[in-house]
C-alpha cells in the first residue's frame, strides 16, 4: 500500500507539472482549482475508478463528471498520465480545433463523461447517470467533482434532494473544499458553511478529508465502498494552488495562467 | 374558440403520444410537479419504474434528463412552457451544447391560457429555444397533431422543445390526415394563391377561419400549419413565394424572435415579399378568460384577416 501510496503521489506531481505549462502555454486556464482537485481525482482514478483506456466508451465504465469543469487542466493532465492524451494535446489547450477545450467536453476530448461550463449543473448529470445505471442493472458508479464555490448554486441542492428522495446508491461527491472563488475567497464573496452538514441534512452520507494527503483520500475512498445505500458526499479540504508557492491560496490564480518567470519557478518547486 | 367540447388540447396529444412510445425501453419521462397539467401523468400510471418525480426544480430536471440521455435514455421532460424558460442555460449548455437526445414538453405556452395570467403566458418560448444551435422547435396545433409529431420525435436526432397549449380547440386533423405530418415540412390546410397564411399552434383554426371570411369576399388563402418553427420548411415557403407572392404569419407568440420572426429573416434573406405578422406585439398579457384574452392581445381571426388584405395590398403596390 505504501508503494501505491508513493506512486500515487508521483502521479499526481506529474500532473502538476501538465497543469501548469498547459495553462503557461495557452496563456489562459485555471491554474488554482485544478492544482487544488488534483490530489483525489488522482486517488479516484488510481483505485476504485472502473474504467479502461483502451475502451473509453465501455457502457459499465464508472463516470465521471467534473462538474467544475474549468479546472479542465487537472483532467486532461490526469488523462495525459494515463495515455489517453498526448503531450501535444496537452500543449494545444484552448486553440482552434484542440480536443483540450477551455471547459470539459464530451464531445471533444475522449474519456470525458460531461460537458461542463455553467457551473453548478454536474450533479444533476451525475444524478440522471446513476438513475440510468440502475434501470440498466449496472454496476457502474457515478463520480461528481464539485467546486467548493459551485455549491452557492442552488441547482446543486435540487439535486442533492433528488439523489435522496430517489435514493441512489451509485453516486458519489467530491467538493473540492479550497475556499476561494473567482473573485476572492469565499468568506468574503459567500460562505456557505459546512458543506458536508448540508449534504447529511438531505440525507446523503458524508466524511471530511485532507485533500492532499493521498493516504486518507484513499482510506476515504475504500470507506465509499461499505457504505450501501444513499448518495455519499467526500467534502476534500484542499489548498487552491497547492504544490505552487505564488499561487497557494491566491485568488489570482483562480483563472490566470503563470507567465514565463513563474513557470520556470513552479517547474522548479514541482520538481 | 373557448375551450369547444370537441377536439382536442395538444397537451392531451403529448400524453397520449408517450405511451405510444413506451415499447421503447430507452423511453423515460420526467416531471417537475406538473404531471396532471403536461399530460405525462398517463405515462406515469402505466409505467411508474420509468417516470421520474424531480419535484419543483426544473434546473435539475434538465441536467438529470440530460445525464440519462448520456447513459442510452430518450428523455422526455415536460412543464409548463414558462417554466422550462427558467432553465434555459441547462437546455442550452447542459442539453443541446453536448448534442442529447432529451425532448422537452413546455405545456400551456401562450396567451391562450388564460386566467392564470401574465406569469404563465409563455410568449417568448418559441423564440429563445429556435435561437439554440440544432435544437428541433415545434408548436402544434392540435391533440392529433401534437401526439403524431411527438411520436416522431424518436426518430430525430438531437434535443427537440415542442410548445402545447392548455385548451382544447377544433381538431384540424382526423386519424387520416394526421398521417401525413412530417416534422421539419409544414402542413397545407388550405390552397389558394392571393396570400400564404403560416400559422402554428392555436392560431391554425383562427388562420382557417380568417381564410373562410377572406372567401366570402374572392380572396384565396393558402394556410400552413407550420407546426416545426425550427427547422423551417423554406421548401416550401419559396414555393408559396412564388404562388401567392405575400405572406402572413399567426401565432399565440412575441411577434419578437417566434414563427413571424423565423419567416422574416428567411424572407429578407432571399425574396422581396412582404410579410405581416399577427402574434403578441411586445407586450406581457394578464389574466381573463381566454376568448376575450385572445382579442384583447390581437390574436383573432379578424386581425389575420387584415394582415392578409395589408400584405395582399402591399404586393400589388409594390
Amino acid at each position: 500500500m505504501e508503494d501505491r501510496i508513493s506512486e500515487l503521489k508521483e502521479m499526481a506531481r506529474l500532473c502538476r507539472i501538465d497543469i501548469v505549462k498547459m495553462t503557461h502555454a495557452a496563456n489562459a486556464g485555471h491554474p488554482g482549482g485544478s492544482l487544488s482537485a488534483i490530489d483525489s481525482m488522482v486517488a479516484l482514478y488510481g483505485t476504485i475508478m472502473r474504467f479502461d483506456t483502451s475502451n473509453p466508451d465501455w457502457d459499465d465504465r464508472d463516470r465521471f463528471v467534473m462538474s467544475k469543469g474549468h479546472a479542465s487542466p487537472a483532467m486532461y493532465a490526469l488523462l495525459h498520465q494515463m495515455g489517453v492524451l498526448e503531450e501535444s494535446d496537452l500543449m494545444s489547450f484552448r486553440t482552434l480545433g484542440s480536443v483540450c477545450q477551455g471547459h470539459v467536453d464530451m464531445n471533444w476530448t475522449e474519456g470525458v463523461d460531461f460537458s461542463a461550463g455553467s457551473l453548478g449543473m454536474g450533479l444533476s448529470f451525475g444524478l440522471g447517470c446513476a438513475l440510468s445505471a440502475r434501470m440498466d442493472a449496472s454496476e457502474r458508479r457515478i463520480w461528481v467533482m464539485l467546486g467548493d464555490g459551485e455549491t452557492q448554486e442552488g441547482q446543486v441542492w435540487e439535486a442533492a434532494m433528488a439523489a435522496n428522495y430517489h435514493n441512489v446508491n451509485n453516486l458519489r461527491v467530491i467538493v473540492d473544499r479550497n475556499r476561494i472563488q473567482n473573485d476572492d475567497f469565499m468568506e468574503v464573496q459567500m460562505e456557505i458553511g459546512d458543506i458536508g452538514a448540508k449534504f447529511e441534512s438531505f440525507g446523503w452520507s458524508s466524511r471530511e478529508v485532507d485533500g492532499h494527503d493521498m493516504s486518507e483520500l484513499v482510506e476515504a475512498l475504500q470507506w465509499t465502498e461499505n457504505i450501501d445505500s444513499g448518495p455519499i458526499a467526500i467534502i476534500a479540504n484542499t489548498t487552491k494552488g497547492k504544490g505552487v508557492s505564488f499561487m497557494e491560496d491566491n485568488p489570482e490564480f483562480h483563472g490566470k495562467a503563470p507567465n514565463n518567470e513563474e513557470l520556470g519557478i513552479a517547474l522548479e518547486e514541482l520538481s | 374558440m373557448s375551450a369547444p367540447s370537441i377536439g382536442g388540447a395538444s397537451r392531451d396529444g403529448y400524453g397520449k403520444a408517450l405511451l405510444r412510445l413506451s415499447d421503447d425501453p430507452r423511453v423515460v419521462v420526467l416531471e417537475a410537479d406538473l404531471g396532471k397539467s403536461t399530460k405525462s401523468c398517463h405515462f406515469r400510471e402505466e409505467f411508474p419504474e420509468r417516470t421520474f418525480s424531480m419535484g419543483i426544480a426544473e434546473q435539475n430536471m434538465m441536467l438529470v434528463a440530460a445525464g440519462m440521455a448520456s447513459s442510452g435514455k430518450v428523455p422526455f421532460a415536460s412543464t409548463f412552457a414558462i417554466f422550462t424558460e427558467r432553465a434555459f442555460e441547462q437546455v442550452r449548455n447542459g442539453i443541446a451544447r453536448p448534442g442529447l437526445n432529451v425532448h422537452i414538453c413546455g405545456s400551456h405556452g401562450g396567451i391562450h391560457t388564460g386566467t392564470d395570467g401574465s406569469s404563465a403566458q409563455s410568449i417568448e418560448d418559441l423564440s429563445i429555444y429556435r435561437t439554440i444551435p440544432k435544437m428541433t422547435v415545434i408548436h402544434p396545433c392540435d391533440d392529433l397533431s401534437a401526439e403524431e409529431l411527438t411520436v416522431q420525435l424518436l426518430g430525430i436526432s438531437g434535443p427537440s422543445y415542442m410548445r402545447t397549449a392548455r385548451n382544447k380547440v377544433r381538431r384540424m386533423y382526423d386519424d387520416q390526415s394526421k398521417l401525413g405530418l412530417k416534422i421539419g415540412v409544414g402542413s397545407i390546410l388550405e390552397e389558394g394563391s392571393d396570400v400564404a397564411i403560416i400559422a402554428c399552434g392555436v392560431m391554425v383554426e383562427q388562420a382557417r377561419n380568417a381564410a373562410s371570411t377572406l372567401a366570402n369576399d374572392g380572396i384565396e388563402c393558402t394556410v400552413v400549419d407550420m407546426h416545426t418553427i425550427k427547422p423551417l420548411d423554406t421548401e416550401l415557403l419559396a414555393i408559396l413565394s412564388e404562388r401567392c407572392g405575400c405572406f402572413v404569419s399567426a401565432e399565440d407568440h412575441s411577434v419578437i424572435g417566434g414563427l413571424g420572426g423565423a419567416l422574416s429573416e428567411w424572407i429578407t434573406t432571399s425574396k422581396t415579399v412582404p410579410l405581416e405578422m399577427v402574434g403578441v406585439r411586445d407586450r406581457f398579457g394578464e389574466s381573463g378568460g381566454t376568448s376575450e384574452l385572445m382579442e384583447e392581445v390581437g390574436l383573432t381571426s379578424e386581425a389575420i384577416c387584415q394582415a392578409a388584405r395589408n400584405s395582399i395590398n402591399r404586393k400589388n403596390s409594390s
